[in-house]
């Protein structure tokens, strides 16, 4: 798949498989072009290249079946603030030709657990309401395939961690997820990731895969004075990531002989020095990282 | 490919309902869909009075005998005019003019009376502002059968040949003034169709690009709801607001203004739902371009004022330059002014609107096909 929007390329020849009853992970930093390969997969723009299927529906030409099958649940809640939660709903079911109507609206706000706010607008829900409310109206026509757009964002913890519970309950049901996040804890809750930065693929495949393919090796210190550390090894040839996580630091290179010599000189009191096996997080900073410094 | 995709009244009636629901929320618009009916009636309707009485004048009297000051008793009474003013020279009361302190300055010569009393038809020269021509036009309309009346009790006996013929005094006009004699029965009736352009353009307007603003588009673009869908189904409910309007002006124009309703409501009914309908589609056209809801309400008053200037409601149509009349035609409000005027006033039939209403019609359906073609379905 590629998108132009003008000089700018936004998707660059993305190529993504997704089996069905999987969580697909999709990662990126902010503009990497993860909404709009989403709006595309829902019809809400068009590819100037490349093709694919949904649900076994071509992009392009059956966008409509898609829509049919597919929900979508935007970056920026956007359902209707001065509508009730009943309405929003109602609204939604009869936008899918939803049969039934009545009692599948009823059947989503008891399992929203909103029976009793049902007539409150939807402007004055809690951001975590308000995603919760978002997720129930997508899943109102019974998709296939649900395109999440960081559906976290700005939620609590709590609310996170009960999100995720549903998205694997949903999972096992045989519906198909791709979610876009920024959060590491929730990219791995995913079966599978794909990296994409600046409209090009980097990564993709499990978590372990991932970091496999990015080939760091990552050592651990902790110590005293750290950040004065991280700040002289930064400056160390051989060194290629040096970022504080909580009370250590971890230390990372693809070159692990390279590393290996370059932390040498520091390896004494009061440091104590462990090789880990590097990380999701490791993974993508590197990714991140190697990306910016081509550029 | 083709896809199996129909129009669905499901999904029409979801949307309507929608925006019913809406519309009773936001208290604001829903304020102003009856406050500018109401707001522009009392304020055309009383403030604006075409009919104004109690004109301030002067008067320049030279003659000396009775007739002359018979005249202005008449005038006087006829209370269209009130003399403030009593001048000595013409110098005097065109300055008077010029200041706008009076509005008329009438000029009674030396040996009227004489003159009159000869059948040498003296002239009696009327000067108006005819910077408003609005508020002179009845005043001096009266003129002529105001003097008849007055002199026909000094014309018996002896002058009595005189004031069967071509009248007795030679009555001069220098004003330009309105052709058309605008009152409050012309107003009225076209208030109805001002209001209409004003509230129906800006309303769906708004009700498309604040789905844009606040993100929701993107949702309803990702369901699966046809252009078609969405813009009937954000017509309709402001096609009923656009009939509780007419009627609520069709009511005052009864009670309020005594506007005579010669002609059929019903024929008014159907040709105000074609005139609603031409304005919600060119109020979904501007929407369409518009990025926001404040252009939206820009291109609303960018097509509201020539709305207002050339359809012949500010100003008579047949006085506009040439260029000015043929912008006019393509308005639709200038076609529906003459619509409910003929309705209201003259008591038309179906017959004598016809050629109008199909312009109207015309405009509906090519304002609607563009706003149709222009709705985009993706978000590129």
């Amino acid at each position: 798949m590629t998108k132009r929007f003008g000089e700018l390329t936004a998707v660059d020849h993305v190529d993504l498989t997704v089996a069905a009853g999987e969580i697909y992970g999709f990662l990126g930093p902010n503009g990497s072009g993860k909404t709009t390969f989403l709006r595309i997969l829902c019809g809400l723009l068009r590819a100037d290249d490349g093709s694919g299927r949904v649900l076994g529906h071509d992009v392009i030409a059956e966008s409509e079946a898609i829509k049919r099958e597919v929900g979508y649940m935007t970056q920026r809640f956007s359902f209707w603030e001065d509508l009730s939660i009943e309405e929003n709903l109602d609204f939604v079911a009869r936008m899918y030709d939803v049969k039934n109507r009545r009692q599948t609206v009823r059947e989503s706000i008891e399992q929203l657990g909103l029976a009793e706010r049902k007539d409150q607008l939807a402007g004055e829900l809690s951001g975590g309401w308000k995603q919760r409310l978002a997720l129930a109206a997508c899943l109102i026509h019974r998709p296939k395939l649900l395109l999440l757009d960081e559906p976290t964002a700005g939620v609590d913890p709590k609310a996170r961690r009960d999100f995720w519970e549903q998205i694997h309950q949903l999972a096992a049901q045989a519906l198909t997820f791709l979610i876009t996040t920024h959060y590491m804890d929730e990219a791995e809750r995913c079966q599978r990731l794909a990296y994409i930065s600046k409209g090009k693929l980097l990564a993709a495949g499990t978590v372990d895969e991932v970091i496999s393919r990015v080939g760091l090796t990552t050592w651990s210190v902790r110590g005293r004075d750290l950040a004065q550390l991280a700040e002289q090894l930064r400056k160390t040839p051989g060194v290629q990531q040096a970022v504080a996580f909580g009370n250590s630091l971890h230390v990372s290179s693809t070159d692990a002989a390279a590393l290996q010599r370059a932390i040498a000189p520091f390896r004494h009191e009061p440091y104590d020095w462990r090789q880990i096996p590097s990380g999701l997080e490791d993974a993508f900073i590197s990714l991140m990282e190697h990306d910016r410094s081509t550029a | 490919m083709k896809q199996p995709h129909r129009f669905s009244f499901q999904r029409l009636r979801g949307i309507i309902a929608k925006e019913f629901t809406q519309m009773r929320r936001d208290r604001l618009t829903f304020a102003m869909m009856l406050g500018i009916p109401l707001l522009q009636l009392t304020l055309f309707g009383y403030a604006i009075n075409s009919d104004p009485r109690h004109l301030p004048a002067a008067v320049l009297l030279a003659d000396q005998g009775p007739q002359g000051r018979t005249l202005l008793y008449a005038m006087k009474n006829s209370t269209f005019f009130n003399f403030v003013r009593q001048v000595k020279t013409e110098r005097e009361g065109r300055e008077l003019l010029e200041r706008g302190q009076v509005l008329f300055v009438v000029n009674i010569p030396e040996n009227f009376s004489r003159d009159l009393w000869r059948g040498d038809r003296p002239e009696v020269l009327v000067e108006a502002d005819a910077t408003d021509p609005v508020a002179t036009s009845t005043a001096l309309g009266s003129l002529g059968s105001l003097f008849d009346t007055a002199l026909q009790n000094d014309l018996k006996g002896s002058l009595a040949t005189l004031a069967g013929t071509s009248g007795p005094i030679d009555l001069r006009v220098h004003a330009l003034y309105n052709p058309e004699v605008v009152t409050q029965y012309n107003i009225v009736p076209g208030l109805m169709g001002v209001i209409l352009t004003m509230t129906m353009v800006m309303i769906t307007g708004l009700a498309i690009t604040r789905e844009r603003e606040r993100g929701t588009m993107e949702n309803l673009l990702s369901m699966p709801t046809r252009p078609s869908e969405v813009l009937i189904g954000k017509i309709v409910p402001y096609i009923l607001v656009g009939y509780i309007q007419v009627a609520v002006i069709l009511i005052a124009a009864s009670f309020l203004f005594h506007v005579p309703i010669e002609g059929s409501i019903i024929l008014l009914g159907v040709v105000a739902l074609v005139f609603i309908a031409a304005n919600l589609a060119m109020g979904i056209t501007f929407s369409t371009i518009a990025k926001n809801q404040l252009q939206a309400v820009q291109m609303t008053f960018f097509f509201f004022l020539p709305s207002i200037l050339l359809s012949g409601f500010m100003f008579p149509f047949r006085g506009m330059p040439r260029w000015a009349q043929m912008l006019g035609e393509v308005l639709p409000l200038t076609h529906f002014l003459r619509i409910v005027r003929g309705i209201l006033l003259k008591g038309n039939g179906i017959a004598d609107v016809s050629l109008q209403l199909w312009q109207l019609a015309l405009f509906a359906l090519v304002a609607l096909t563009i706003g149709i073609k222009r709705y985009r379905q993706t978000l590129d």
